[in-house]
Order: structure tokens, then C-alpha cells, then sequence
């Protein structure tokens, strides 16, 4: 037997019997392999946001506003990324109270220390496994922005440049880092050293945290918050001129393919970096992602075929959004099988979402972000309360951290505590939402002139032409 | 001189070329056009939203010739162009006041 493996094995024996005085003196040192995979994970969603949603968004719309959609997007996400760092970060992911945290990040204060060139850490979701807390703040940034941007699709080719700037800081100020707050707050599974602790570090964490709503990588937070955010910004805004009796079909489908497709590409960065480290639940979610996509996609499609006579191009784009918007809560809760079943089931759901309930609903919600991004989070987060039990071969969630046992819930337990927190969500997203857009029509009024409208917005908002040729 | 309009569908320009060069024609000029006649509308869906497109894509050929190869050119550019549906198109014969060779300043027939 070698020198090298008696050693170590001692120290892991000693370690064992004495756990007082083991390794935990040295200072966890975040792994090399989860700080690339994180790293990249926030890449892959910047990706989605610039160029993916712009370019998906923009070949919706008329060839005289594509040029308003990027800027809202391209523009609309670097306020928000700024908006992040100087307090959003602080306010959603620092300890508060249960519905917001505190001003301790304000500025990114202490993100790093200067003088020591120590950076602070951040838990992931293992005991002992951490990734620098700079990294978390960056990968959550590109949350925060995308979210805010989403909500663009709901008002286009009508909302003043400004207006739709103003509605995005205020929104994400009062619904987005709450909602965030209150899903995704906790205080890490460190702090529950044992069993007397339990109560006093749930009570520190979000409120939706505490109930038990399962959210991997932002269901609520992300699509539900956004989609009823649009939703009540369509109907506040108003229809666009001639909605209803002039054609208005998508100028560029290739954009929205190709926006599609940088969507689904980044979205790995999205599902499987919520992990927050390159480890086995990344993994789950990242293949959970990659099917439930495909399961959309088909199902969509021949949905469409069946009742309209052809599977399009928009129909595919528009299923596989709605399969990676569905999985987003359950990417890493869910098993394989539910997964795929989510998928599909997505793709008809929301199939439904930009008919049949567009047409109840009679708003002119002009990209379908509530059909989509709404209906599709809401079918997505009840739907992990079903797929999530090991008895459905779900991973199960963790009922007690102290020693990470992992069990599974009653699936109407369940399905009930995600009901509760998508309808605290809808709620205060929805009334956020209000007082946002009546807040901008009051500073700046929401729409352009009718002219303007008609003529476009890239030359009156923008002076500027997509196309010269 | 003459100059002969012809409205087709978009994939009978390559074979309207060909049947015009046998009998003489030196040029034309082509825009892609919209437009519709007794076919008129047809539906598209995009996501929830149906449409009805009254356009449909069309090609806009011009040829100026001399009066003697009007009628060939207009029977070969309307046999080439017939599928026998509705949509096949048009040709409009008016007549040209003057025409001028930029290049070489040749007016009249010599500049068709």
C-alpha cells in the first residue's frame, strides 16, 4: 500500500470521529469545474436575451417596428443588468424580510474585497459546495434581464421608447426582485447545522421558499411574473391601430426561427445553471430541458397540422418556446418521463393559449406573452407539484436539511403549495404591473400618436430604417 | 414601338426569357409586384391569427419592341406563362412615344 492512500485514509477516519475538528477549518474553495459551468451558464442566457428573444420578438412583428423590438430588448436589457448591480442583486438576494431582502449588496458592495482580494461565497444547493458570490450575482442578472424583457412582446409596434424603459425600471423594482426574493431567497443548506436552527432559518427565507413552492429555475418568477405583466400592459396600452381587420403577419419568420433556436440553446444556461454547480441535478435538468423542448415541438406541430391543415414554422418556434418555458420550474424536479409529458402537454396548452384563450381574453397581447410565457409557466409550476414525487420517478425535494434527506411530498400537497405561490404571484405581478404602466402614462404616456403608429415605430422612435434597400 | 407589360407568376420568368430571345428581343426589365385578379385572398395563419391575404407574389416584366414582333412576343410570353389556373397573370401592349439608347444616343426603333 502506498504512503499517499494510508494518509488519507487515516485523515478521512480521523475526520469522521471528530468532526469538531475536521477539514472545516479551510475555507471552502469553490471548484474550478462548477465556476466554468456557471460562467458559462450565464453566457447561454445573456445569448437568449441578445440575440435570441430580439430576434424571436422581431420577426413577429411588422418590418417597420423589427428595429423598436431590438432596441426595447438590447436596450431594455442593460438597464435592468445595471439596475442589478447597483441594487436588484441586493434587494432580491440578501437577507430581509420575507418578501424583500436588504440594501448590505447595495452597489455590489463587498462582492469582492479590495484590499484582501477575498471573494465572499455563495451556497449552491449542496452542503459545503460553493461558487463565488460574484458569479451567482451574474448569472442572476441575466434573469432579472430577460424577465424585464419578455414583457416587450406584450405592447409591441405601439409603446413609446421611453414609456416601455420607464415601466421596465419600475416593474423590475417592485414586482420582479420580490417575486425573486420571495421564491428564491434562503439561507443556504450550511445554515441548517442541526435540527434547533431549522425554524429560525426558514423564517429568514422568501415566503414562497418557505411554503415549499418548487421553482428550478424561475416558472414564477420569471414567466408567470412576465406574462401577466404583459397581459396587463396590453390591456392598458390598448389594441394596435386596425387590430382585427388589417393582416398583420410576422415580416421576417427566419428571425423568429433563428431566435427560437438561440432561445432553446440558451436555456440550457438557464434550466441546468439554476443548479448552480456541474453536478448531477444540472445534468437532470439539462436532458429534462432538451426533451420536454422536443416533446413541444411535435406536439404543437400536430396540433396544428390536425386542426388547421399545416404544421408551420411559427407553430414549431412558438412550441418549443412554450416546452422550455413549462420546464423552467420543473427542470431539475422532474423525472425523464415527466418531463417529456410536460413537454407536450405544453405544446397544446399553450397551442390553446394563442387561440382560444387570446380570444377570450380580448387583448391584443401582440407576441402571445401571456399564451405562452404566462399560461405556459402557470401549466409548467402545477405541473412540477404532479412530476416531482419519486413515485413518478421525480427526484423528490429535500425534507430536511440538516441531513439532506431527500422524500417526496403527496402530489396534492404539492400540487396546492405550488398553486398557492403561482397565485401570489399572478397577483402581485398583476397589480405591480398596473401601477408601473399608469405610473409611465402619467410621466409620459404610453403610446405613440396614431401616425406614428401607422407609419412605424423604428422612424419615429427610432429615426431609423431596418431596411433601406 | 410597343411596349409590352407582362404580369406572371414568379416561376415562369426563367422560361418567358428563353421564349422571348428566339424571336429577337434584345432586354427587359423585371420588379417582383403583387397583385391579384379574380383569385382573389387566400388564408394564412400565424399562431392564433388568421389572416386573409388579398396579395399574392407576382412578376412585372416590361419589353420594348418593335411593332413588327408584337403579336409573336405576346403569344409566346402567354403560352410560356399559362398553367390554366387562375393566377396566370396578364400582358398590356401600349404605345411608346419615343425611346433613346442611353450609351450610344440611338433613338427610336434602334434603341428597343
Amino acid at each position: 500500500m502506498n504512503r499517499n492512500s494510508w494518509i488519507s485514509r487515516a485523515v478521512a477516519v480521523f475526520a469522521t470521529l471528530t468532526p469538531a475538528l475536521a477539514l472545516a477549518d479551510a475555507a471552502p474553495t469553490p471548484d474550478k469545474g462548477d465556476n466554468a459551468w456557471m460562467l458559462v451558464s450565464t453566457l447561454l442566457v445573456i445569448l437568449m436575451t441578445v440575440p435570441g428573444l430580439a430576434l424571436f420578438y422581431g420577426g413577429l412583428v411588422r418590418s417597420k417596428n423589427i428595429l423598436s423590438v431590438l432596441m426595447q430588448v438590447m436596450v431594455g436589457f442593460s438597464l435592468i443588468v445595471v439596475l442589478w448591480c447597483l441594487y436588484g442583486y441586493s434587494f432580491a438576494f440578501t437577507e430581509g424580510n420575507a418578501f424583500i431582502g436588504g440594501s448590505g449588496r447595495v452597489f455590489m458592495n463587498g462582492i469582492f474585497e479590495p484590499y484582501s482580494g477575498t471573494f465572499p461565497l455563495a451556497a449552491t444547493f449542496s452542503k459545503g459546495v460553493y461558487i463565488p458570490e460574484i458569479l451567482f450575482a451574474a448569472f442572476q442578472a441575466t434573469f432579472a434581464g430577460i424577465t424585464c424583457c419578455l414583457i416587450v412582446g406584450a405592447f409591441a409596434e405601439r409603446m413609446k421608447f421611453s414609456a416601455v424603459l420607464l415601466v421596465m425600471v419600475i416593474w423590475f423594482t417592485i414586482s420582479y426582485l420580490p417575486v425573486a426574493h420571495m421564491v428564491w431567497f434562503w439561507m443556504g443548506p450550511d445554515a441548517y447545522t442541526d435540527a434547533s436552527v431549522v425554524d429560525a432559518m426558514n423564517a429568514k427565507a422568501g415566503l414562497l421558499w418557505q411554503w415549499g413552492a418548487l421553482d428550478f429555475a424561475g416558472g414564477t418568477v420569471v414567466h408567470i411574473n412576465a406574462g401577466v405583466a404583459g397581459l396587463v400592459g396590453a390591456y392598458m396600452v390598448g389594441k394596435r391601430v386596425g387590430y382585427g381587420r388589417e393582416p398583420m403577419p410576422p415580416h421576417n419568420l427566419v428571425h423568429t426561427m433563428v431566435g427560437a433556436s438561440l432561445l432553446w440553446v440558451g436555456w440550457f444556461g438557464f434550466n441546468a445553471g439554476s443548479a448552480l454547480e456541474a453536478g448531477n441535478s444540472a445534468t437532470l435538468a439539462f436532458l429534462n430541458t432538451f426533451l420536454a423542448t422536443a416533446g413541444a415541438v411535435l406536439a404543437w406541430s400536430a396540433v396544428e397540422w390536425a386542426l388547421r391543415g399545416h404544421a408551420s414554422m411559427l407553430g414549431a418556434a412558438s412550441g418549443a418556446v412554450a416546452g422550455l418555458v413549462a420546464i423552467t420550474p420543473a427542470a431539475g424536479n422532474v423525472g425523464v418521463m415527466g418531463a417529456l409529458i410536460i413537454g407536450v402537454l405544453a405544446g397544446v396548452v399553450c397551442f390553446w393559449g394563442v387561440s382560444g384563450l387570446k380570444r377570450l381574453l380580448k387583448a391584443d397581447d401582440t407576441l402571445d406573452v401571456f399564451g405562452v410565457h404566462g399560461l405556459g409557466g402557470i401549466l409548467g409550476a402545477l405541473l412540477t407539484g404532479v412530476f416531482n414525487t419519486q413515485q413518478l420517478s421525480g427526484p423528490g425535494l429535500v425534507t430536511d436539511w440538516v441531513t439532506v434527506t431527500v422524500g417526496s411530498n403527496p402530489i396534492p400537497t404539492q400540487v396546492l403549495i405550488q398553486a398557492k405561490a403561482v397565485g401570489v404571484t399572478i397577483v402581485w405581478s398583476a397589480i405591480a404591473a398596473f401601477i408601473a404602466f399608469k405610473l409611465a402614462d402619467l410621466l409620459v404616456g404610453l403610446r405613440v400618436s396614431e401616425e406614428a403608429e401607422r407609419e412605424g415605430l423604428d422612424t419615429n422612435e427610432h429615426n431609423e430604417r431596418a431596411y433601406t434597400n | 414601338m410597343k411596349m409590352i407589360t407582362a404580369i406572371i407568376r414568379p416561376f415562369k420568368l426563367g422560361d418567358l426569357e428563353l421564349a422571348v430571345a428566339r424571336l429577337g428581343v434584345q432586354g427587359m426589365t423585371v420588379t417582383e409586384a403583387h397583385g391579384y385578379g379574380t383569385e382573389r385572398g387566400h388564408a394564412e395563419f400565424y399562431r392564433g391569427a388568421g389572416y386573409l391575404i388579398d396579395f399574392a407574389p407576382r412578376t412585372h416584366v416590361q419589353i420594348a419592341v418593335d411593332d413588327a414582333i408584337v403579336e409573336p412576343v405576346v403569344d409566346a410570353i402567354a403560352n410560356v406563362s399559362r398553367t390554366g389556373r387562375v393566377g396566370d397573370g396578364k400582358i398590356f401592349v401600349t404605345d411608346i412615344e419615343q425611346a433613346l439608347r442611353i450609351r450610344t444616343g440611338e433613338i427610336g426603333v434602334a434603341a428597343t
